[in-house]
């Protein structure tokens, strides 16, 4: 792996921390995505014309006239994009070394500290791409569509058309169950590559926070569904 | 006691292993587990077996030597809130009729040698990348000419304790030496007679882990939990900012 | 009286000539050093890459050596049987390092740890390795400190220091109980900067068999790897052998497994002199014996005997009592009662031989070992431990501040023992743990075979009969680091020397030989396991040349070792193949150079008539029962030569002269 070409700087730019750093930052990026994403669905408690014109503002509005109108939402898709092809690249490297590393698999093995989510930390990430591809599908280009018709000027009816549906509840619910338990060991993970695990005290406080943060993006995400599944937002 | 042994015969490096049950009566509870491995050996010897191979040689848990996963858990530690190394770990840790699995390290970057023994050369390779001050003897300042701040020297030990041993690396789901590594780096990183090459040695240390076959850190911390000399997760941490602070400036550009 | 035992033993050996020459220079003991140094030929930088040497043995002083040689330029070569040098069992000392810094401004002097060196060592160092070794004592902190060797500091970041072994002055640094380790991970580091830098090839997991001399010098060794049995030569201009002690001899020892005598006792054969084979330490405070099982013993810092008393039941019967349950009266303080003024802190050897006069006469406590009594031969049990009991320390100082003074050693005891020492009194007993004896070596740490040098634990220079606490590191470190680079120089100056290789002579036969050797050990095939002899072995040369020994007993230990080495060859077992990873072939080959190495270690033992530090004869003590030495008589270094197999070996008396001290017989009562 290591060619003679390359001097230490480089060898040391090309390992694998550096591409933890990568995960981490891009990660985390994701992660505040998610926060957002998150807050704005929960304008759908404040009404269609709302929650419609947030969706509206988000994509043609939003830094005009800094940027021409409907400019930042392509360049924010394109930032989003890039932090999910490098994580899942790096993400991908690193499994190889991993693989590689582990060697042969013992016959028992007792984890001790291993929570679920770091177990399936890239089954997780896997199953979290692929329902992201179904949920673009559905809402963003609309390909994909159960219980509505694609209208992308009124989300909010895209949403409860949707979200009307038990089984769309249901697949939404694993979908954002492994966000958030991928969120839950990634979010400790990123700030302990990037260095911020300091002792003790520290692991302790980021384990909260990712807990933290975990919890509040699945309450966040599944209370709109189930809002409309129950019937309280239609 | 009477115990059953499943043990992990390999006869060498590349042939294929399988796991062999024996059984051993009569096993003390005061005996250690490698003198219970050389109970087993004598009594092989006498049936005109193979005996187990397995590596050895303080038998005080200082040396590094010896290290056999048990029972799934590297040093047979799991939940026991005791560190300890192979040849510490004692028979009344287990009970009469209990089922012992005995396996090597397993991990790519130390193949097998035979049976229960293992090459960890890779560590030493790691060391040479950079795990060192460059001080050539005879050429050492006083050694009271740079104070070392007691709390960053005892921070120092408490990493320097490291016995090599390898158990962080085979406890690790994704083969990974960085709490080895990170071992050195924060011992080094944390005397001011290891500050002028500490940029360096990061980088160096890293390429030589990534290019000896261990995997990347998934900040689990199996490493820890079963690691003899109780090395804290955080050296990991400590790695990681001296290597990203180490990014932005020039050493090991040239060379 | 003497000169009867003396005629006696006689039938064992044969008197050589004397050694006068140790090849220090003339001059005031403080200048010896300096003019060595200064009159040592060099070597060209340019022409140091052309000279090779090997250096078996990665322990302090082989590593240090290594590492130094390997900086200066030389093509260093360096084996170790472990699988990293790391791993060496000086990484097990727990004490510390002793350098005449005088850091605690507490009358200590180069001088002073000479005198304290030499008269620990009961007046038979000798005394210009002695004076060098203290002299340089105090770069070795330096040079580790700049290593990154974590030392214990004080609050304003300067090196803390404690006072060890009995000694007055605080000149012991330490890095907590594991000072040994982190000396030799500095030195590991070091050695593996300088693989690093194609200077040093580190040859792990190979056995050196044999040593091969080519026209009168060592030119070469033979070693066996452990991983696939192939045994190849190796070339060189010198060969330093640091292969440290032999205190496995008596199987159950703290050294590590591994330790072995083979390295020094095939030099030994080639014509390399033993000197003072017999000088054992053993260290009062290890955990006892639990059983047959047992493969080796732990020691634990003697700093215990500060607070802890130690005693047995004043009645055998008492054995197996719950020692909370015998009442004071019942209890017998014996070092107290016998040592008053000094008590619980007597020295190593005299705690030592108490602890083993109280289990001989049945007072014994833990579980009951198999032995073979030595008076009559049968086979009986016999406990094996006294107690050291904190009950009083922890009723006067509370359990918080005995747990911060001994804690992690109570744990240690804890992990092995299954037991709680807070609760119930440790047992404890003495055991094997260094040996002062090793190769003869000169001034320049040359053996008495041209370039062959030897340094560390392996060679015998420096502990005269008893090695002082924080001693051992200091010695390895300061042969490896700054005397044998400034003396092998010497040496290689007139090398490069004529090529040798696989086809002459001297390789041939060195090859032969160990090939012969592994061949004859793999076709014995006989009834018995090499453990076994080794354990037998063991506790022949424990009953009879351990903590107390007297001349019949030490001729029965020769007889039965001879016997033993016939059944050996006849008889074991050695399962598996050469072309393999095969540990039962590298323990024979050890246990046989043991079964040799023990023989002659009972007729140096037998020969010397008086008792000196680690060694104690029945026959010589004072009216107390204590070491009585006979300096006009034996202040000497007897080096022996081998001469054959079967043969009586050549006892060389090298003369002690003490210019710089004076002898004096030591009394702690």
């Amino acid at each position: 792996m290591a060619s003679t070409s390359l001097s230490v700087h480089q060898e040391a730019i090309r390992s694998t921390v550096v591409k933890k750093v990568v995960m981490a930052l891009t990660g985390l990026v994701l992660i505040a995505f998610l926060l957002m994403h998150m807050f704005g669905n929960l304008k759908i408690f404040i009404g269609q014309s709302e929650y419609n014109h947030y969706a509206h503002w988000l994509k043609g509005d939003l830094l005009y006239p800094i940027l021409p109108q409907g400019w930042f939402i392509w360049i924010f898709r394109l930032v989003l994009l890039t932090c999910l092809v490098l994580h899942i690249y790096c993400m991908a490297v690193l499994w190889a070394a991993s693989l590689h590393g582990r060697g042969a698999r013992y016959v028992r093995t007792r984890r001790k500290e291993q929570t679920l989510s770091a177990r399936f930390m890239r089954w997780l990430g896997i199953l979290v791409g692929t329902l992201l591809l179904l949920h673009l599908l559905m809402f963003t280009v609309g390909w994909v569509t159960t219980g509505y018709t694609f209208n992308a000027e009124d989300p909010y009816s895209m949403f409860v058309g949707a979200f009307s549906q038990w089984w769309v509840v249901l697949i939404y619910a694993i979908f954002v169950g492994a966000v958030c338990m991928h969120v839950r060991h990634g979010f400790w993970s990123a700030f302990t590559t990037l260095g911020a695990n300091v002792g003790t005290g520290a692991r302790n406080v980021l384990n909260a926070l990712a807990y933290f943060v975990a919890a509040l993006l699945f309450v966040g995400f599944i209370l709109p569904p189930v809002a409309v599944l129950i019937g309280m937002v239609s | 006691m009477k115990i059953t042994l499943k043990v992990w015969r390999q006869a060498n490096k590349d042939a294929a292993g399988s796991m062999v049950t024996y059984q051993l009566d009569d096993v003390s509870e005061d005996t250690s587990f490698l003198e219970m491995l050389d109970m087993l050996n004598e009594q092989l010897t006498a049936k005109n077996e193979e005996p187990v191979a397995f590596d050895y040689d303080c038998r005080e848990g200082i040396c590094g030597m010896c290290g056999i996963v048990i029972n799934g858990s590297p040093h047979g530690r799991y939940e026991s809130s005791v560190a300890t190394t192979t040849c510490q770990l004692h028979m009344r840790s287990f009970s009469d009729g209990d089922v012992i699995e005995v396996e090597p390290w397993r991990t790519g970057a130390f193949p097998v040698i035979k049976d229960l023994v293992v090459d960890r050369s890779a560590f030493d390779r790691i060391i040479q990348a950079g795990g060192f001050i460059s001080v050539n003897t005879g050429s050492a300042p006083e050694a009271h000419s740079t104070p070392a701040p007691k709390r960053q020297a005892d921070r120092a030990f408490d990493v320097a304790t490291c016995i090599g041993c390898g158990a962080c690396v085979a406890a690790c789901p994704n083969g990974s030496g960085m709490l080895f590594t990170s071992a050195k780096i924060t011992h080094l990183a944390n005397l001011p007679q290891g500050q002028p090459e500490r940029r360096l040695r990061v980088k160096a240390m890293i390429a030589a882990h990534d290019a000896n076959g261990f995997g990347g850190c998934q900040n689990i911390g199996e490493c820890a939990s079963v690691c003899p000399k109780e090395i804290p997760l955080e050296s990991i941490g400590q790695l990681n900012r001296d290597l990203i602070a180490s990014l932005f400036r020039g050493d090991g550009k040239t060379a | 009286m003497a000169a009867t035992v003396k005629s006696s033993a006689k039938a064992y050996f044969t008197v050589g000539e004397e050694i006068r020459d140790t090849k220090a220079p003339a001059g005031p003991i403080e200048k010896k050093w300096s003019t060595r140094k200064f009159e040592a030929k060099l070597v060209n930088p340019a022409n140091r890459r052309k000279l090779t040497v090997i250096i078996v043995g990665t322990g302090l002083a082989g590593a240090a050596a290594g590492a130094t040689l390997g900086e200066a330029g030389y093509n260093v070569h360096n084996f170790c049987f472990q699988d990293s040098p790391r791993r060496a069992h000086s990484i097990a000392a727990q004490g510390g390092i002793n350098a005449a810094k005088n850091y605690r401004n507490d009358n200590d002097s180069v001088f002073r740890l000479f005198y304290d060196t030499v008269k620990g060592g009961d007046y038979r160092a000798r005394e210009t390795n002695v004076y060098r070794l203290a002299e340089v004592s105090a770069g070795i902190i330096d040079q580790c400190v700049a290593q990154g060797v974590p030392f214990a500091r004080e609050y304003g970041g300067l090196l803390d220091t404690r006072s060890f072994g009995g000694v007055q002055v605080q000149r012991t640094f330490y890095a907590r109980g594991q000072t040994g380790q982190q000396l030799l991970i500095g030195a590991y580091q070091a050695l593996e900067r300088q693989v690093a830098a194609g200077t040093v090839t580190m040859h792990s997991r190979h056995e050196m068999l044999e040593v091969i001399i080519h026209d009168g010098r060592a030119r070469g060794i033979v070693t066996r790897d452990l991983v696939t049995g192939e045994v190849e030569a190796w070339y060189a201009d010198a060969v330093v052998l640091a292969t440290g002690g032999y205190g496995n001899v008596f199987f159950l020892s703290t050294n590590a497994m591994g330790s072995n005598v083979t390295a020094n006792w095939r030099a030994h054969r080639k014509g390399a002199y033993f000197g003072n084979p017999c000088y054992t330490q053993i260290h009062p405070t290890c955990i006892p014996v639990t059983g047959e099982h047992q493969s080796k013993l732990t020691l634990m810092s003697e700093s215990l005997r500060n607070d802890g008393r130690i005693w047995v039941p004043k009645n055998p019967e008492d054995a197996e009592k719950d020692p909370r349950d015998i009442p004071e009266d019942e209890r017998d303080y014996y070092l107290e009662r016998i040592y008053p003024s000094f008590g619980n802190l007597v020295p190593r050897d005299i705690a030592s031989r108490q602890a083993k006069y109280m289990c001989d006469e049945g007072r014994g406590v833990g579980p009951a070992i198999t032995e073979t009594d030595h008076e009559t031969g049968e086979t009986i049990e016999r406990r094996r431990g006294v107690y050291l009991d904190f009950a009083d320390a922890i009723a006067r100082l509370g359990k918080k501040e005995v747990s911060a003074r001994y804690g992690n050693l109570f744990d240690m005891y804890a992990q092995i023992t299954g037991e709680n020492p807070y609760e119930t009194p440790m047992r404890i007993y003495p055991a094997v743990h260094y040996v002062m004896g090793g190769l003869w070596v000169d001034y320049d740490l040359q053996s008495t075979v041209t370039g062959l040098f030897v340094t560390g634990e392996a060679n015998f220079s420096d502990h005269g009969a008893n090695r002082l606490g924080a001693s051992a590191l200091m010695q390895g470190l300061s042969d490896g680091y700054f005397v044998l680079p400034n003396t092998i120089n010497d040496y290689l100056a007139a090398g490069p020397f004529e090529a040798i290789d696989d086809s002459t002579p001297a390789s041939v036969e060195a090859l032969r030989e160990a090939k012969d050797r592994i061949e004859k050990l793999l076709s014995i095939q006989g009834d018995r396991s090499v453990d076994s002899f080794h354990r037998e072995l063991g506790a022949i040369m424990w009953e009879y040349c351990g903590m107390d020994r007297d001349e019949e007993g030490l001729k029965i230990a020769i007889e039965k070792i001879r016997a033993l080495r016939d059944e050996y060859w006849t008889n074991v077992r050695v399962t598996g193949v050469n072309e393999d990873f095969n540990q039962a072939l590298e323990r024979a080959g050890r246990v046989a150079d043991f079964i040799d190495l023990g023989e002659l270690m009972c007729i140096d033992a037998l020969h010397r008539h008086e008792s000196c530090g680690g060694h104690f004869r029945s026959e010589s003590q004072t009216e107390d029962g204590e070491a009585l030495r006979h300096d006009e008589e034996f202040a000497y270094v007897a080096a022996w030569e081998f001469t054959g197999d079967g043969q009586k070996p050549v006892l060389h008396k090298e003369p002690l002269v003490y210019e710089a001290i004076e002898l004096k017989q030591r009394s702690y009562k």
